[in-house]
């Protein structure tokens, strides 16, 4: 059984008002190793087998029409056993 | 003349915009989010709530909704679409407009009655207002901050395409201020504030929604 991780992103140049507040909130816990935060999103997708590539295919078509949102967002494909 | 109004699992104004309609003179008809039955309406709007929740991204599971299926392929003719809020997220994760909505840029969810210009009113929803004219329109969301590129935003600006943009303070951290914007033929128009909740002054700040639904009806009469 595989499974098939999406992390996604928002783009670089786009305001991450959620990733800022936590950079705000780490100084004020003490923790002054950040120099700045991003948030974003994971994705786990349990299949049964390794995906073949015409699966692989579909995951990749998955991840850009609905995991993310290309006009903001960046994905990111892992597969692990 | 007949205006459908799309019920997503979660849409909250629906009821309001039926009735805007109504108040306008036109026909409001309901429209059901798993039928791509359009029932011969002769414009669409897609109200404002949590479309599906608003899980995952807002509007981003409603846009495969069947009804937008239907919607979407007559958007692209010409067909008039107006989303308001979370409809126009729809529309944005749809394609029919470009851009996005994010999280407000200081996380809170706005509730509060939004001055707005009206700059571009040759869209078939905003006909009836004067150019530049200054409304108050309430505005009620927590992902209402519009991004896109920068070629996104200067097409949008050098075309006209910027149909609203808030005054007085930012409310969200959108570009430009963008408050609403349409596609290039003027049919599709995307609004972050409620006209619906506009339309009389027993209930909203004002009645400056009203011409949103009086324009569309205006311009389907003159086809």
């Amino acid at each position: 059984m595989a499974k098939i991780i999406v992390e996604v992103m928002l783009k670089p140049e786009i305001l991450d008002p959620q990733g800022q507040a936590v950079g705000n909130a780490l100084p004020r816990l003490g923790f002054t190793f950040a120099t700045s935060v991003r948030q974003g999103k994971r994705f786990e997708i349990e299949m049964v087998g390794e995906p073949t590539d015409a699966q692989m295919a579909d995951i990749h078509k998955a991840a850009e029409t609905l995991l993310s949102n290309p006009v903001i967002e960046t994905y990111l494909i892992k597969v692990e056993n | 003349m007949k205006i459908g109004v799309v019920t997503f699992p979660g849409s909250l104004d629906d009821r309001d915009a039926l009735r805007a309609v109504e108040m306008a003179g036109g026909q409001g008809v309901s429209l059901w989010h798993g039928s791509d039955n359009l029932k011969e309406v002769q414009a669409v709007i897609l109200p404002g709530g949590f479309s599906y929740g608003d899980y995952l991204r807002c509007g981003a599971i409603a846009r495969f909704a069947p009804i937008m299926s239907s919607i979407i392929i007559a958007a692209e003719h010409g067909f008039p679409v107006l989303g308001v809020c979370n409809g126009f997220q729809v529309l944005a994760e749809a394609h029919l407009l470009p851009g996005a909505l994010t999280r407000n840029h200081e996380l809170h969810f706005l509730c509060k009655d939004q001055p707005l210009r009206i700059e571009n009113n040759s869209t078939m929803w905003t006909s009836g207002f004067q150019k530049n004219q200054e409304v108050v329109i309430p505005l009620k969301n927590g992902e209402g901050s519009y991004q896109c590129d920068d070629a996104t935003l200067n097409i949008l600006e050098s075309e006209g395409r910027v149909v609203a943009r808030y005054l007085g303070q930012d409310p969200n951290g959108s570009r430009n201020l963008i408050a609403g914007i349409t596609n290039e033929r003027g049919n599709v128009v995307g609004l972050m504030p409620h006209p619906e909740h506009a339309v009389e002054t027993l209930t909203g700040p004002s009645e400056d929604g009203l011409p949103f639904f009086t324009s569309i009806l205006h311009q389907l009469v003159g086809r």
